[in-house]
């Protein structure tokens, strides 16, 4: 196995040269992958807000402006074409999910109307709370064209307008949750 | 009642190791004996609350500021493998017995997934350094718990006839997945 | 024996989740679908190559005392290469593999070759171990994704073949022990 010797000098020798040449070679892949690290991560909000807000011709990532609210992040993404407003895409979040955090990205007319949501992160239960993502269910179809003025963000059962999912009102309500407070960013953010 | 909340949660709805996948290999390991299994929690235990703590403090006073955040897994490897050789050294001189008792799996505690992944998780789920401290002891009671738990159902096994081919570890993973199935049904009891 | 054994033998004779028990954590957390079993396996098989490699060449040089410490920053260096290059090219994939990608560096099997063979053997049967280990690793990782993922989901590499969900317990916890409880004893029996 080893022909060196394994006394004191030698020893923390050996780990600070070792030490050092890790640091060193990751580094160097950091400094390489670190841009197309930054770019998937544009990359995937970008496909979320192209999902939820009409066609627009400007760089919403360029234009985007962070709220903090409720211990969290909320980030505005204005979609212009021809330099006007035609949608706010808003990443929004909920902790209250069944496992969890969950994110979206509901997509704003400029009357407040909603256009459409997406999810971007949840680790909701396969077969229940994943229902959220419309590729499993049409849950989220009901909140397209619904001003959150007029139509309650909150499941049926809690007094609103929303029809949860069957058997993941956990999941349902956090979802809820997540676009609320979406709409109250929007507020905020005075993008309207 | 946001600690109890936490608590709740790491010990039973995210059990460690019955929903989350950590600390397999020591569950299979060592769980075959209630005695061994409590040493094993105990060690456990000690290693994970100390090594949240150091591992926190080096994550926002060394690593962010310095804007060296990828060298997170290697400190933090070598943060763990110190503490378990300081854990082994104090066990050796304050109970021989149970060092004896827990033979190999005490430096195997280093490579149990379920140190390594709690610290980690502290950072990504953004704990402050107290709720830090809390998550890791209460996934370790959670570990316990379910070592525990699995040791007792092996006394049992270790009597009645199981078939030959799921003797040894398909036996114990039956077992572990219906006792997933059971830990299950504290899903929910969190809001 | 031929010297390609050290290649062949991490497939079966020793394959290290069916017969040596090894690196459990990892297979039962990442094969609730084949794709995410199969990255898994694949990333943890470089980390094992470099490993190998980079400790068979240095296992003279480290003193015995602190061998284990030093095997261990190296591994950690691979496990963060692999993270870094997962997260910029394969983002997906490496949200679905979350915490355990940097769990690879406490996967007993890395570690465990690294004891075991790479610091008494020669280069390149070391990195015919690592290769061989490591494909023995994927092979089961896949198929137990796929075991999983045709029971809980109904489909095959993401694609679907029956419409909505099946055997959900598959792809939950529970389903994992299961799963991989039954898939050993049928090795087992097989290898008699």
């Amino acid at each position: 196995m080893a022909n060196v010797e394994s006394n004191f000098k030698n020893m923390t020798l050996t780990l600070l040269i070792i030490s050092l040449v890790a640091s060193a070679a990751l580094g160097l892949v950091h400094q390489f992958t670190n841009e197309a690290i930054v770019k998937a991560q544009m990359l995937k909000i970008n496909s979320a807000i192209e999902v939820v807000v009409p066609e627009f011709d400007n760089q919403p990532y360029e234009e985007a402006k962070t709220i903090e609210m409720d211990g969290g992040e909320l980030t505005l993404f204005p979609a212009k074409k021809d330099g006007e407003l035609v949608g706010t895409a808003v990443k929004t979040f909920s902790m209250n999910g069944f496992a969890g955090l969950i994110e979206l990205m509901v997509g704003f007319l400029p009357d407040g109307t909603i256009n459409k949501v997406a999810v971007v992160s949840h680790k909701e239960t396969p077969g229940l709370g994943d229902k959220m993502d419309p590729k499993k269910s049409n849950f989220s179809v009901q909140f397209e064209g619904k001003n959150p003025e007029s139509f309650k963000l909150s499941v049926v059962k809690d007094g609103g307008n929303v029809d949860a999912i069957t058997a993941s009102t956990i999941t349902s309500r956090a979802y809820c949750d997540a676009v609320e407070r979406a709409y109250k960013a929007l507020k905020e953010g005075g993008v309207q | 009642m946001e600690y109890i909340l936490i608590i709740i949660a790491a010990i039973f709805v995210n059990n460690v190791v019955l929903a989350q996948f950590l600390g397999i290999c020591p569950f299979i390991g060592v769980s075959n004996k209630i005695e061994t299994s409590m040493g094993m929690a105990g060690a456990v235990t000690f290693v994970i609350v100390l090594a949240t703590i150091v591992t926190f403090l080096l994550q926002h006073y060394v690593l962010n500021p310095l804007g060296i955040a990828y060298m997170q897994t290697i400190v933090f490897i070598l943060v763990i493998a110190a503490l378990v050789q300081m854990v082994e050294i104090i066990l050796k001189k304050l109970s021989p017995v149970l060092y004896q008792a827990l033979g190999i799996f005490l430096p195997l505690i280093t490579t149990n997934c379920a140190v390594l992944g709690v610290a980690i998780l502290v950072i990504k789920k953004n704990y402050n350094l107290l709720e830090g401290v809390v998550f890791g002891a209460a996934t370790a009671i959670g570990f316990g718990l379910a070592l525990i738990i699995m040791a007792g159902i092996r006394e049992q096994l270790a009597l009645s006839n199981v078939p030959k081919g799921m003797r040894g570890v398909p036996i114990v993973l039956l077992t572990a997945g219906i006792l997933a199935l059971a830990f299950m049904g504290f899903a929910g009891i969190v809001k | 024996m031929n010297k390609f054994y050290n290649l062949t033998k991490g497939i079966l004779k020793e394959n290290p989740i069916f017969v040596i028990v090894l690196g459990m954590c990892p297979t039962l957390a990442t094969t609730s679908s084949a794709m995410n079993g199969l990255g898994m396996g694949l990333a943890t098989t470089f980390v094992l190559l470099g490993s190998n490699v980079v400790i068979s060449l240095l296992a003279r040089l480290i003193p015995d005392k602190v061998r284990i410490p030093a095997y261990i920053v190296i591994i950690a260096t691979f496990v963060t290469i692999v993270d870094l290059v997962m997260q910029a090219y394969t983002q997906t994939l490496y949200e679905k593999l979350g915490i355990f990608i940097p769990l690879i560096v406490v996967n007993c099997i890395v570690l465990g070759r690294a004891e075991a063979f790479a610091n008494k053997n020669n280069v390149f049967q070391s990195a015919l171990d690592g290769i061989g280990m490591g494909l023995g690793f994927t092979f089961a990782l896949a198929l137990l994704g796929t075991v999983r993922e045709v029971l809980g989901s109904g489909s095959i590499f993401d694609h679907k073949f029956i419409s909505g969900d099946g055997i959900i317990v598959f792809i939950l916890a529970p389903g994992a022990f299961i799963a991989l409880a039954y898939l050993i004893a049928l090795f087992n029996r097989i290898k008699k």
